[in-house]
């Protein structure tokens, strides 16, 4: 009986999914796709995401990892009170700053800018601290023998620390690149026209905009969610979902 | 042993989070005693708890409030039970079928919310043909009769409800998942050598076990209750009549729609009082040693 309620589950789950890439080829086939290129400037939009996304990922997984780790395994005046201030800014949503932040964008004529939909989320409380934990349980014998070579801690992180830390690097990348590729309410605010605008927005936009076409839509949708898809079926062997309860035990 | 002192490692990171987060939080905090509008010619003055009590006497906070608390209240206990449920199932050991349907589950996770709002905007069209009524109609044997289901004031706030839990529950299932994996098994053989039932095993070795993963996952989607917006802008923007307005649907009309930034300010700190609430509920009941 409790397989049968999954598989009934299951297939309530499968009909969104289903109807995205279903609908996607309905009407006009294969043409959809072509349409939806010839309709917007699909490709900028793209260009947009993978920009934001990439370096949002990138920069944010060194500067975390880099924090998390000397958070560890250093000493320094001050080190408490820096882990604080990381514990509260893991407590603060986004939205808790956007206002300010939207203002300050605004007035600074930064609106409709890449950088500014990129440097608000590349340090990260969160991240920190999943890093922290991480490096706080990472083997020290690893990092004895670099040590005794005389390396310093930069040495240390980057030739010994980094290259082992492939699931907690991976994780890290997973939940960042999912939240920064579904940024919603800040492109929002900070975009007014398609040049600077990531797909996420853009689908939205692209709803609204007369003629309505469900085909090219749902068409929109498949090539703005296969990237993610196929980069996740790749990191998921590494994705550790413990490390986001990491602050529980 | 320790290092080196390397506290240049951390600046980086520090110069982002002082920015980005700190400066702003603060800067919230202070713009909320003042009606600072964005482009306004006027200077800006000190006005005290005035935008406080605005908020307070304004129907539509109170009403975005409600359906805040309601949108929590309904999903968290539904969303964590059919979390709890599926990875209870799926914790079986060389299932063929189990690895598919973690993947399945867990898919919507990777779909932004804005597409998942479009996707569902399909299925709760209105009129016959729209892919739910026709559903339900099927099911019924005729006798469904046809809804709009975004824009009916009774319906719109638990559509909202169900697509989110589409796109929640698979984050939470693959935490409890986790959960469920780092119980020794020996346990459960002791329960069984014991001879008590599945029901009694799930009841004194499973539930006590998950606990903390349990709190931490719930209190995860409470919290999540009180940010919905991107679903509310794209499907019914706060409507029919406010049936679906949100705090942060509120707070981006006021800071977007009408510029008004001390307004947006208040509500971001009434934002934070919630989210902080509730965090510590989440910690005072990690570290409690029993329910």
């Amino acid at each position: 009986m409790r397989d049968g309620l999954v598989a009934a589950l299951a297939c309530v789950y499968l009909l969104p999914i289903a109807t995205l890439f279903g609908g996607s080829l309905a009407q006009d086939g294969l043409g959809n796709y072509g349409s939806v290129l010839q309709r917007i400037d699909f490709l900028t939009l793209l260009c947009n995401s993978l920009v934001i996304s990439g370096f949002t990922v990138g920069i944010g997984t060194l500067i975390n990892s880099m924090a998390g780790y000397a958070l560890a395994r250093t000493t320094f005046p001050g080190r408490q009170a820096a882990l604080a201030v990381v514990l509260l800014c893991m407590v603060i949503p986004f939205e808790a700053v956007a206002v300010p932040l939207f203002y300050a964008v605004s007035r600074e004529g930064l609106r409709d800018t890449l950088s500014m939909q990129i440097l608000p989320f590349v340090a990260n409380g969160f991240s920190i601290y999943m890093f922290y934990t991480f490096y706080l349980d990472f083997p020290r014998e690893l990092e004895e023998a670099a040590r005794l070579d005389g390396a310093g801690p930069w040495q240390i992180y980057s030739r010994v620390a980094l290259p082992n830390s492939k699931p907690a690097l991976a994780t890290n990348a997973v939940i960042t690149l999912l939240s920064s590729w579904s940024a919603y309410l800040w492109p929002l605010l900070v975009t007014a026209g398609p040049q600077a605008r990531p797909l996420s927005l853009a689908i939205a936009t692209f709803l609204a905009t007369p003629p309505l076409h469900w085909g090219q839509i749902f068409a929109f949708g498949v090539l703005m969610v296969t990237p993610v898809l196929l980069l996740f079926l790749r990191l998921q062997r590494h994705f550790q979902p413990n490390a986001l309860t990491s602050g529980i035990k | 042993m320790m290092q080196r002192p390397a506290w240049w490692m951390l600046i980086p990171a520090a110069l982002g989070l002082l920015v980005f987060v700190v400066v702003p939080f603060v800067c919230s905090f202070g713009m909320s005693f003042t009606d600072l509008a964005l482009g306004s010619p006027h200077p800006v003055r000190w006005v005290g708890f005035q935008q406080y009590q605005r908020l307070a006497a304004d129907p539509s906070v109170a009403r975005a409030l409600t359906n805040n608390l309601i949108f929590a209240v309904v999903i968290t206990p539904l969303q964590t039970a059919l979390a709890l449920f599926l990875a209870c199932v799926l914790n079986r050991p060389g299932w063929r079928l189990g690895g598919f349907y973690r993947s399945l589950f867990f898919a919507p996770v990777v779909f932004p919310m804005s597409l998942v709002a479009v996707i569902w905007r399909y299925l709760y069209a209105p009129g016959a043909s729209g892919a739910f009524n026709q559903v339900l109609n099927a099911l019924s044997l005729g006798h469904w009769q046809p809804r709009d289901f975004l824009h009916d004031p009774q319906l719109a706030l638990p559509s909202l409800m169900l697509l989110s839990i589409w796109q929640g529950v698979g984050l939470q299932m693959v935490l409890l998942l986790a959960g469920l994996q780092q119980i020794p098994a020996d346990l459960y053989e002791a329960a069984a050598l014991d001879g008590s039932s599945p029901l009694l095993r799930f009841r004194f070795v499973t539930l006590p076990m998950l606990r903390n993963t349990l709190i931490f996952t719930a209190l995860m989607t409470t919290i999540l209750a009180f940010r919905v917006f991107d679903q509310v802008q794209i499907l019914t923007h706060g409507g029919p009549a406010g049936a679906t307005t949100t705090l942060m649907f509120e707070l981006v009309r006021s800071a977007f729609e009408r510029l008004q930034m001390g307004r947006a300010c208040a509500l971001t700190v009434v934002f934070v009082i919630i989210v902080v609430v509730l965090t510590g509920v989440q910690r005072f009941l990690l570290r409690q040693k029993s329910l």
